[in-house]
């Protein structure tokens, strides 16, 4: 068990006409959908269609900062999962660095007990890998797994030391859990303030190269193979990173990859702007990069679309450039930007980002895979695809509003979304 | 200079109030050809005035010119300030250390701070990119960029354009080349884009370790080869900035082998180039004091350039049009 939220019962509702899409099954057509006590009991050929409208499995995001504990100001578990119910997510995972960080049973057992009072979906939380992030000492992984994290990772910071990381994975064999790393060569990534390249070189911004990320995927690559264990590659954000985890799993090596909206949807030009929310970590790389990601995507190297929701408080923001803290929000934009800018063009298949930001994820965490099928616990999300929306500052859920969309107009909006048979989200 | 009311940090807070255009000389990408051909046409004619006894033109009284510096400055503020006195322009100076700055006052909260005075120009310098655009975006001020971290230097660049030209007569079709740290040069990155925008060619020399990847997109030429400087008209030597270099970097192996392979010497240097340096300099390191105290140096001049360029823009800025110099201030 390592998802967390209020014990409640399932409700009954019917979702009549919509296309149905299930990438897991195969299924593509009008159905008209029961549920009851938040079990799917009845899956039938509609006879009208809803115009626009499309179900689908609701999506889980493995990778959310929710800020707790430490700083509430910018978000809290109850309005972090607000903000995912209203993206369309029926479970997410927490990031652990937070202040303090997860790294004991205690802070653990703490947000678990918050989650069950305040999560408004499932809910799960990642431990570090090493104490206090400190990249020299192991957390106390088995305990923290037995008390339900759902996977560890030191994300924020790479493991520099190979040494550790190796202990990490021989002892993974004990937890079951996965191992979501962020992958960055800290003497070769320095300061970096955005990609290396021309764009960098005409702005004067310290460069972040990317082979400071694809040099740690290959270790770490080499490093799984040899403990014959498991790992997953947080934002995966470089053409050479791509090509590495691909070489990787053809060998047999057992590396999952994710990446994120904003590496899929813009590139460093954006940076030009100077826009403080333009800059996150692993940088916006270049079109090339962008091409790279998109191809890996589309053939599975890259298994999963996660956000890296990272809220930051506005006046941390407001500030120049390199002042400004790495990340933005994603969580309430994300389905959204991905079929504005990728699906609409034609770039990536509709029922690809479905998969790629459901089943996806969840395989590789063990978390419940959501299936549109009768007898299963319904996990769906209701999407109009026609409809428009401009991104606010005033309207997120997320308490803080650090998102690279505002002001953009988007077009595909989640109208319902529910999470382990509870309506979590209804527009 | 464009006009712009540009938003670039944290766009879109509600509605933002519509600001009426301002001009600001954030970058030189703020100019096109016309607008430095007519800075450095008003700076030919202010450097006339500057040969009166009295040396104050009227044009700007009653204006308020703040320069706001967040680095040490010798060269650049006392430029911007006797810039400002000489068009009779009232002046504030503003230093980080010893003011609210130090007391971790945001240079979001100290702009709007400034801004209560209704300050005609803000001429700031901040070590880090992006703050004239934050300045220029929360106050009614024109703001004029006196370095943005290892970004935009644009004042230096059009006073090097027009020592140059006062040199050499012209600017189109002359050969220079930059020597040294472009990596963390400012000045270097204002001038290889001015000097693309006048037509002229720029070739970059230095170690590897301090060219910027990517560089060549601005249209300039990298090399490593110190010979290169011989086919140049104007050699533009670059401070080796010591204070940039995060300790342990080890960018170059010793400031010894630097000067051995980089420093431009006489010997290194053919009749007819001229030799320009922003400062301050390293004697020794990347120029031979040889070369520096000689009649091929034209650094002092650029000094000289340096306020009349400097009054070009604030004038250019506030008053605009033709400079009329008009009798000179009565000495009271």
């Amino acid at each position: 068990m390592t998802l967390f939220w209020p014990d409640g019962p399932g409700d009954n509702l019917a979702i009549r006409g919509a296309r149905v899409i299930d990438p897991v099954r195969g299924l593509d057509g009008a159905y008209d959908v029961m549920i009851e006590d938040g079990i799917i009991t009845a899956l039938e050929p509609a006879v009208e269609s809803a115009r626009g409208l499309v179900l689908a499995p609701a999506f889980v995001d493995p990778h959310v900062h929710l800020r707790v504990p430490g700083r509430e100001d910018e978000e809290t578990i109850a309005s972090g999962t607000a903000a995912a119910a209203a993206g369309g997510y029926c479970a997410i995972l927490a990031m652990p660095n937070t202040d303090p960080v997860v790294d004991s049973a205690a802070v653990l057992g703490a947000l678990i007990e918050l989650a069950r009072e305040e999560a408004a979906i499932p809910t799960g939380f990642m431990a570090t890998i090493s104490k206090g992030l400190g990249g020299e000492e192991l957390t106390e992984m088995v305990e923290l797994a037995r008390l339900g994290a759902a996977g560890f990772t030191d994300d924020g910071h790479p493991v520099v030391s190979a040494g550790l990381m190796r202990r990490a994975l021989q002892y993974s064999g004990v937890t079951g859990r996965m191992l979501a790393l962020h992958e960055e060569e800290p003497t070769l990534s320095r300061d970096g303030q955005m990609h290396e390249g021309a764009v960098s070189a005409e702005l004067g911004l310290a460069g972040w190269p990317s082979v400071a990320e694809s040099v740690m995927i290959g270790r770490d690559c080499a490093l799984a193979a040899y403990e014959q264990r498991s790992v997953h590659i947080m934002h995966v954000s470089a053409r050479e990173s791509v090509a590495t985890v691909r070489v990787a799993q053809a060998a047999g090596t057992a590396v999952t990859a994710e990446v994120s909206p904003h590496h899929l949807c813009l590139t460093d030009d954006t940076v030009r702007t100077l826009d403080t929310n333009r800059k996150m970590n692993p940088p916006l790389r270049s079109e090339d990069d962008r091409q790279a990601l998109l191809e890996g995507l589309r053939d599975g190297t890259i298994a999963c679309i996660a956000t890296d929701h990272a809220p930051h408080a506005r006046h941390e923001k407001e500030t120049p450039f390199e002042e400004a803290p790495f990340g933005v929000t994603g969580l309430e934009t994300a389905f959204a930007a991905l079929y504005t800018s990728l699906v609409e063009p034609g770039e990536l298949e509709l029922g690809l980002v479905l998969e790629r930001m459901s089943a996806g994820p969840a395989r590789i965490f063990g978390l419940p895979v959501p299936r549109i099928e009768e007898g299963e616990r319904a996990n769906l999300v209701l999407l109009d695809l026609d409809a428009t929306w401009k991104v606010t500052e005033s309207g997120f859920r997320s308490k803080s509003a650090n998102s690279w969309l505002l002001g953009q107009m988007l077009r595909g909006a989640i109208v319902k979304t529910i999470a382990d048979g509870r309506v979590v989200h209804a527009a | 200079m464009t006009e712009t009311a540009r938003l670039h940090v944290a766009p879109d807070h509600g509605e933002p109030p519509l600001l009426p255009p301002r001009r600001h000389l954030l970058g030189i990408s703020d100019l096109d050809r016309d607008g430095v051909e007519r800075l450095l046409g008003t700076a030919a004619t202010i450097a006339r005035s500057l040969d009166r006894e009295v040396k104050k033109l009227p044009a700007l009284r009653g204006r308020l010119v703040v320069n706001l510096f967040y680095e040490s400055s010798t060269r650049t503020l006392s430029s911007f300030d006797l810039a400002a006195k000489r068009l009779s322009a009232d002046t504030m100076a503003l230093r980080s250390s010893g003011s609210s700055v130090d007391k971790g006052e945001s240079l979001k909260d100290t702009a709007l701070t400034l801004a209560e005075y209704d300050p005609d120009v803000i001429v700031i310098r901040h070590p880090h990119i992006g703050a004239p655009q934050l300045v220029a975006d929360v106050t009614h001020a024109h703001v004029v960029n006196a370095g943005d971290g290892k970004h935009q230097h644009p004042t230096q660049a059009l006073l090097d354009l027009y020592t140059m030209r006062e040199a050499l007569g012209r600017l189109e079709g002359l050969h220079v080349a930059i020597v040294g740290d472009v990596l963390h040069s400012r000045v270097a990155r204002s001038l290889v884009e001015a000097l693309a925008l006048v037509g002229a060619r720029t070739t970059l020399v230095g170690p590897p370790t301090l060219m910027p990847r990517g560089i060549e997109a601005l249209g300039c030429e990298v090399t490593p080869e110190i010979g290169a400087i011989g086919a140049a008209d104007v050699v533009y030597v670059l401070r080796m900035q010591r204070e940039r270099m995060l300790a342990g970097a080890a960018y170059v192996p010793s400031l010894r082998e630097y000067a051995m392979e980089w420093g431009v010497t006489p010997a290194r240097l053919r009749p007819g180039q001229i030799v320009m340096h922003p400062g301050p300099m390293n004697r020794g390191v990347e120029i031979d004091p040889r070369v520096a105290d000689s009649d091929v140096s034209l650094i002092t001049e650029q000094v000289r350039s340096g306020l009349v360029v400097r009054m070009a823009v604030l004038y250019d800025l506030l008053a605009g049009g033709p400079v009329d110099l008009g009798p000179a201030l009565e000495v009271a």
